[in-house]
């Protein structure tokens, strides 16, 4: 317990590069994911503007990125990283790598949601003389949203689980921290006390996203 | 000038696989409807019907032949030419197919929206359809918060909501419950009434054609077999196909078991007399058969009534000598239309026949 005292700030701090490394990975996942999941879902055969070649393309880049682990993927993206962060290690180059890999998985999430809208609601807006893009803004994606905030609920669960295997190849954050300060030195009352500020997270945010979901879909 | 006109349209979608043939939806359909019609077009489930009246609105392009709507061939136009066509062509939809994340209000504001009107049109337009179609109080619902029928209505005024000349209507019942398909198919037979719009309604409903239609086109396997005045195809279907559907809804010819059923139940010829309104006279039939000295009685039938026009089929056990009999058919047959039923245990060829084909409908009793 004393031990854990000593260390507060530190937790402290973890836990805020935990909160920072998923807020910004989950803006960049989010943003580029959502564009992958519409380019799948808008070039689909019989899709609002289909399109076999690019809808290929998107899908064997999304198949070819997604099923890498993410420790391995961490450090493929190593000089890419480096590239745009100008380092590879750190909580925002760790933010960035996590926001690439989350993106093809937030891809297909996206994807599949908007796959499940009703073809007889977008056949209607196009009775109606709506165009394609039209359709995809004003009906498609609102249908969808309250499934969406659930899968993007979702990710942001899978992307703390990936922050903490960020931090152990140097991120930071309240995984770093689970392992160095209470793992390797033989403190399971620190390593518990990072889980479980770890499971209030992913509580938090679940009833958030549960909340904002059914609100949206009034159930 | 007819506002919507088909001439030799053939669909055609290409094979799902390497063994099948492609699939042939609409096979060479011509069909002229004009403005104020409520044109039915009728056919069991995969006849064509509901790719045929999406080729009206251009949702499916047609393989070959010309589709004129309004004076323009929508078959030669641009993705972008069209949907300005499709604006001004309203359509409802089995499943309604609401849009479930806005409001009653704003489902009906959407084609406002798309076709560019202000604000203030479009809160006093979607105000006027909510008042027309009976749900003035339910403006700010959600889709699931609604019956199907008021869901039904919602899709009219949506599909009403920018004027539109023509409203296509695609099994736009079949979903409903008998008492709530009446309240719709009055409805839609105020919106042709009261605001002259031309209405093809999709259905494989007779009763559906009976009371809303004033043209059917019977399809069959892409075709259409039988079009023409709702009461001249009721009356007098002339197709197979045409004359199933008219027998789902017609009563007064005896099925096949019926008749045999009769024939064990009453002694003489069978005969059943077809009186259409106008051309024929019941009361004619009987005084004939009376001045021929014969015994009839009635054992089958009934009387219909479309769009205010009576028809009906009356079966008659007729009694006395053959020659008599036929004698008094021949005089009959000058001013009605006369079927003898066969009896099946005496050699054949003995009845005469009236010139067109033995009907095949279904009745279900006296009415």
């Amino acid at each position: 317990m004393d031990r854990l005292i000593e260390l507060l700030p530190d937790f402290w701090k973890a836990a805020g590069e935990t909160l920072y490394m998923t807020t910004i990975a989950l803006a960049m996942a989010g943003v580029l994911g959502t564009i992958i999941g519409i380019g799948l879902y808008v070039t689909r055969p019989g899709g609002l503007m289909p399109n076999r070649p690019i809808g290929l393309l998107i899908g064997l880049l999304v198949n070819f990125f997604r099923p890498i682990p993410f420790v391995i993927f961490l450090a493929v993206l190593q000089p890419f990283t480096r590239l745009v962060i100008g380092t590879g290690i750190g909580i925002n180059a760790g933010a960035f790598a996590i926001g690439i890999a989350a993106a093809f998985a937030i891809g297909r999430i996206v994807e599949q949601h908007l796959v499940s809208v009703s073809p007889g609601v977008i056949e209607a807006a196009r009775a109606m003389g709506a165009g394609p893009w039209r359709i995809l803004l004003t009906v498609v994606m609102p249908e969808a949203l309250g499934p969406l905030i659930l899968g993007y609920t979702f990710v942001v669960v899978a992307l703390i689980d990936m922050t903490a295997m960020a931090g152990a190849v140097g991120g930071g954050g309240l995984g770093a921290f689970a392992l160095v300060y209470g793992f390797r030195q033989f403190e399971p009352l620190v390593m518990w006390a990072a889980i479980v500020l770890i499971v209030v997270f992913v509580h938090l945010v679940q009833s958030v996203g549960t909340w904002l979901a059914r609100a949206i879909m009034r159930r | 000038m007819p506002i919507v006109s088909l001439s030799s349209v053939t669909k055609t979608y290409p094979p799902t696989g390497r063994d099948t043939a492609e699939v042939v939806a609409v096979d060479d359909v011509s069909l002229d409807i004009e403005k104020g019609d409520v044109y039915g077009i009728i056919g069991y489930s995969g006849a064509g019907k509901s790719t045929l009246v999406r080729l009206i609105n251009a949702l499916e392009p047609a393989t070959s032949g010309r589709i004129t709507v309004d004076g323009v061939d929508v078959t030669a136009l641009s993705e972008r030419e069209l949907r300005r066509v499709r604006g001004g062509i309203g359509m409802i939809f089995q499943q309604f197919n609401l849009f479930s994340a806005k409001t009653v209000k704003a489902n009906i504001a959407y084609p406002l929206k798309l076709a560019g009107w202000s604000r203030g049109d479009i809160d006093a337009r979607v105000d006027e359809l909510l008042r027309f179609v009976g749900l003035a109080d339910k403006a700010r619902s959600y889709p699931e918060q609604l019956s199907g029928g008021q869901k039904q209505r919602v899709g009219i005024a949506r599909a009403l909501a920018t004027r539109p000349a023509i409203l296509l209507a695609d099994e736009a019942t079949s979903a409903l419950d008998p008492q709530t398909t009446h309240e719709v198919l009055d409805l839609l037979a105020r919106v042709n009434r009261e605001q002259g719009v031309t209405i093809v309604v999709i259905t494989h409903e007779m009763d559906v054609i009976q009371t809303l239609a004033t043209k059917v086109a019977v399809m069959e396997k892409g075709r259409v077999v039988e079009q023409g005045d709702v009461f001249e195809v009721f009356s007098r279907p002339r197709n197979p196909a045409s004359q199933r559907f008219v027998g789902t809804v017609i009563k007064g010819i005896p099925s096949p078991a019926e008749q045999a059923s009769l024939r064990a139940r009453h002694r003489g010829r069978l005969v059943t007399f077809s009186f259409r309104d106008g051309d024929s006279s019941q009361a004619r039939v009987f005084l004939d058969l009376a001045e021929a000295g014969l015994e009839f009685e009635l054992v089958y039938g009934g009387i219909n009534d479309i769009r205010g026009r009576a028809f009906g089929h009356l079966t008659l056990a007729i009694r006395g000598e053959d020659a008599a009999v036929d004698a008094a058919l021949t005089t009959i047959r000058s001013h009605a239309t006369v079927t003898e039923i066969d009896d099946p245990a005496e050699a054949p060829g003995r009845a005469e026949r009236s010139g067109r084909a033995e009907p095949s409908g279904r009745g279900e009793g006296v009415r």
